[in-house]
């Protein structure tokens, strides 16, 4: 048994940044990178079914990025995950959401998993989009934004809830292997112990290029392109100064104003 | 003359009101010659076909189902045959959760262009630009679709004012495809019972997020909320913490601030998420500690400062 759980490392912006000299990206020198606040949830979903199976299950950790994505993949495995997968190729810098799910959907192949999880969407670009098309592609059940998750290793269906607008769930059955976005809230992920994270050094990763997956950079063709990227005119607040006392008499007082009192 | 589908969402028989946003968003690109057209699946989807033919549609395809449940890989299967057959230039579909399923499947079974989220569209000569945010919001990106002769977008709801009017759209009836479905609906669990609280109908909300950092910080702005006659809101973290019921959680998960004229954020950096539910609001009001949060940028006032010392100064004005 088997949970495949796919990760992304996103970027964080710096406050102030430019653009990269072609103007389609922001010039890389003006990020941090941090592990997906989603996947934390998808993997700490996977290893709780794990534990709950008494370790009948192996959690497999798989990322899409450069040597830097490593260290979203180590803070996955230093929570308990077994061993990982990068996979990288310079051709690969501009991958969109279907370019990476082409590339996962051959390391889904290759792993043969009992599960894929993925994060419901992404703190730097939302597509959330990835996981789904990931399912597309290999003709799974597939069910996005779920936020509770009953299954347990062996289990031919699992029940979910989707989490809908508005706070309505649905419950579901889904037909298991399956392709699962998962939804914050759905735990709480667990920090990773110091013990961990020196164990996640040692962890097996296997790196991996296109050819390895026997996919090329044509094969795995974006499905669009970015044209231009540029930093929206933006509204400014108009910032109240003073005191802690001033600052609040004047809110009272705009509040007293605003509310006809 | 080019073809424009767009992909209509219900729920329980009732159609998901961001689908005439979709619209909207599709007419943004149809010019004279081109015919749009919406599908929709449904037990009864000749019901909903009135409220289907606003201004721009030319066409609504109706597609009976064994029941208004959400089945992704019927909706697949219905556009990729659809697709196939009319080649569209584009499909368009409301960023909702059930599209957030089967939309980004469906464009890679087509091969077809695919964005999601899309807050504009438009053409220029034959090429389709989506734009979309990035890196939480801080930037926008121009999309375009090279070598595509479909493109599948889904568009960011509460953005296009949804489509009004009316038509006299042919009405094509299509047959169901055979398609395995692996998904079964059990049940519904409705929000937890909301105890009175009432943010869709609030029009003064006091909302705090993250910032107020531990559950026993929470019951001084219970209190402030009630002096000033507010309703206390919230972001998400705090209610998927279980410090404020969900009733009162702001955002796209939660509640939409509909008749909110005043709101003060406390502590909330302002994620796009939080941002669907209140940045609509003609007066908001944001508290935080970190001069460059996104909140401030839809703010009318900003307060760069410690929201626990303004909540307690602000109790000797109430």
């Amino acid at each position: 048994m088997k949970i495949l759980v796919a990760v992304k490392q996103v970027s964080v912006l710096d406050d102030e940044f430019e653009m990269r000299d072609d103007g389609r990206d922001v010039d890389e020198d003006f990020f941090e990178k941090d592990l997906n606040e989603f996947d934390h949830f998808a993997v700490e979903e996977a290893l709780l079914i794990k534990e709950a199976s008494g370790g009948e299950a192996e959690v497999v950790i798989v990322t899409v990025g450069d040597d830097d994505a490593d260290d979203a993949l180590r803070t996955a495995l230093a929570k308990g995950a077994e061993r990982g997968v990068r996979v990288w190729d310079d051709s690969l810098v501009d991958a969109d959401s279907v370019t990476i799910a082409k590339v996962l959907a051959k390391v889904v192949e290759r792993e043969d998993p009992d599960m894929v999880f993925t994060g419901a969407q992404s703190v730097d670009f939302g597509h959330a989009a990835t996981g789904m098309a990931l399912a597309g592609l290999l003709g799974w059940p597939h069910a996005a934004v779920v936020s509770k998750l009953d299954f347990k290793p062996g289990d031919e269906n699992a029940t979910i809830h989707r989490e809908l607008e508005g706070g309505l769930e649905e419950i579901m059955s889904v037909t298991c292997p399956a392709v699962l976005s998962i939804q914050l809230g759905i735990n709480q992920p667990r920090y990773a112990s110091l013990r961990g994270i020196r164990q996640a050094r040692q962890k097996p990763v296997d790196e991996l290029d296109l050819s390895d997956l026997g996919l090329s950079a044509e094969t795995v063709k974006a499905a669009s392109r970015v044209r231009r990227m540029y930093a929206p005119e933006r509204g400014q607040a108009e910032i109240i100064e003073g005191s802690v006392a001033e600052q609040a008499a004047r809110l009272a007082e705009i509040v007293k104003e605003l509310r006809g009192a | 003359m080019a073809e424009i589908l767009v992909v209509a969402g219900q729920r329980d028989g009732v159609l998901h009101p961001a689908t005439l946003e979709a619209v909207a968003a599709a007419r943004t690109v149809k010019t004279g010659g081109d015919s749009l057209a919406v599908v929709i699946i449904s037990a009864d989807p000749d019901g909903l076909a009135g409220a289907l033919s606003v201004e721009g549609v030319d066409e609504v395809i109706t597609v009976k189902a064994g029941s208004n449940d959400f089945q992704p890989e019927l909706v697949e299967a219905v556009v990729v045959a659809l697709a196939q057959a009319r080649e569209p230039s584009l499909i368009a579909t409301a960023h909702s959760v059930d599209a957030w399923s089967f939309a980004p499947s469906a464009a890679v079974m087509l091969g077809s262009g695919f964005a999601s989220d899309v807050l504009a569209l438009k053409s220029e000569g034959s090429d389709l630009i989506a734009t979309r945010a990035g890196y939480a919001e801080k930037v926008l990106v121009d999309l375009e679709f090279p070598g595509r002769e479909t493109t599948l977008l889904t568009i960011r709801t509460n953005v296009f004012e949804p489509a009004g009017g009316s038509s006299m759209p042919k009405l094509t009836a299509m047959d169901a495809p055979a398609c395995e479905t692996s998904l079964n609906h059990l049940g519904w669990k409705e929000p937890a019972d909301a105890g009175g609280i009432d943010i869709p109908g609030s029009d003064f909300i006091l909302s705090i997020g993250r910032g107020v950092s531990d559950e026993g910080n929470v019951e001084q702005f219970l209190e402030l909320a009630d002096e000033m006659g507010a309703t206390l809101g919230c972001s998400r973290p705090v209610a998927d913490n279980g410090w404020l019921a969900k009733a009162r959680q702001v955002g796209q998960s939660g509640q939409l601030a509909a008749n909110c004229r005043l709101y003060i954020a406390m502590g909330i950096s302002g994620s796009v998420q939080h941002q669907w539910g209140m940045k609509h609001i003609e007066n908001i009001v944001a508290v935080n500690t970190d001069p460059e949060a996104s909140i401030f940028s839809i703010a009318r006032y900003g307060i760069v400062g410690d929201m626990f010392e303004i909540a307690e100064e602000l109790e000797n004005h109430f």
